[in-house]
């Protein structure tokens, strides 16, 4: 093949393929969300049992340390809620913490929340 | 004769900024840029629009454009929960929260007031349209100053694909559009577009990347 041709096709191709692939996978995301915005959605119509909601978030929550990224913002303090709710709240303390972890932004908030179960208000 | 040309080029230049920004849409981001907001607390939205749903199915959904922007979000349901213990039950009620509360207690920056104006389904002979409209303001909890408003709507019918097959090809699309429509929540999908049009960051009058983002200051 012609030698002055070759480059700019490879890099036409190169290009080509790149579009694609971009195409596949779509922009990447801060965080990987799995089910939290549907099961937010799940929580407020209220069909589904709050443990069904528990487990389908912890499952995902599997899926999304396994592949090392971060769940989005709220996620553990969902599943706080609904532990909350479901009168778990050894798990809820837990959940609420690791928000606050991941996102120290939620600390003035999670520490409202843990002050007032501890003295019952929430419930 | 050279101060004449550079004053010529100036105006020609002053003229092509000009020229760009008389661009339909121009926002001042000017107090924005200085409340450098971190944290959004998302208000449950009024509705004006029929549909009971139309509130929760657009709040359920605003917390993947704003986080994906760079923000971080309140947990959504949890700051609902708060409010109803607070005997704030309609979104009417928290709309009317004092900042400095909304502030103290959930630790935020910036509130996002969205209202829905329209959500649901319209139904005629060839074709039914499920549609969803809003609107929002970002309001800096500090000081109270409005740092950013938008609109945005999104329909089942955009791109206006009739797909062929003549008109009686349009009436069966029809037909099982509306089942489709009327038995789902068809609102819920398009809820979901209409909120990241309306508050996903980088592009023209959206908001801008927050700290999280690696795009932060850039825009």
């Amino acid at each position: 093949m012609n030698k002055f041709l070759a480059w700019p096709l490879m890099t036409l191709v190169l290009s080509g393929s790149a579009l694609l692939a971009g195409c596949n996978s779509g922009p990447p995301t801060l965080y990987q969300w799995e089910s939290y915005q549907p099961e937010v959605y799940e929580y407020f119509k209220g069909e589904t049992p709050k443990e069904a909601q528990a487990e389908a978030l912890e499952r995902d929550l599997q899926k999304i340390a396994s592949t090392g990224k971060t769940p989005p913002p709220g996620y553990h303090a969902h599943l706080g809620l609904l532990y909350l709710s479901m009168g778990k709240d050894d798990q809820m303390v837990q959940q609420f913490r690791t928000e606050k972890t991941l996102f120290p932004e939620s600390g003035a908030y999670m520490d409202f929340l843990l002050k007032n179960a501890k003295t019952g208000d929430t419930k | 004769m050279i101060s004449r040309s550079l004053k010529l080029m100036a105006g020609l230049l002053a003229l092509a900024v000009l020229g760009g920004c008389v661009s339909p849409k121009t926002v001042d981001y000017s107090a924005y840029k200085q409340a450098r907001p971190k944290t959004i607390l998302v208000l449950p939205p009024l509705n004006d629009s029929p549909d009971v749903k139309a509130s929760y199915a657009m709040l359920s959904q605003v917390t993947f454009p704003l986080a994906e922007a760079g923000y971080y979000v309140l947990p959504i349901a949890l700051v609902d929960e708060t409010f109803r213990q607070n005997g704030l039950t309609t979104p009417a009620d928290i709309h009317q929260a004092p900042a400095d509360k909304l502030r103290s207690i959930f630790g935020a920056d910036a509130a996002l007031y969205i209202t829905v104006t329209e959500y649901g389904t319209r139904y005629m002979v060839i074709s039914s349209e499920t549609a969803v409209t809003a609107t929002a303001k970002l309001v800096d909890l500090k000081t109270g100053t409005t740092l950013w408003t938008g609109a945005a709507r999104a329909s089942s019918e955009e791109g206006g694909n009739n797909g062929g097959g003549g008109l009686v090809g349009m009436l069966i699309t029809a037909a099982v559009k509306q089942i489709i429509n009327s038995s789902t929540d068809a609102g819920y999908p398009i809820a979901g577009v209409a909120s990241n049009r309306l508050l996903s960051a980088g592009h023209p009058a959206g908001l801008l990347y927050g700290p999280r983002s690696p795009k932060y200051g850039t825009d």
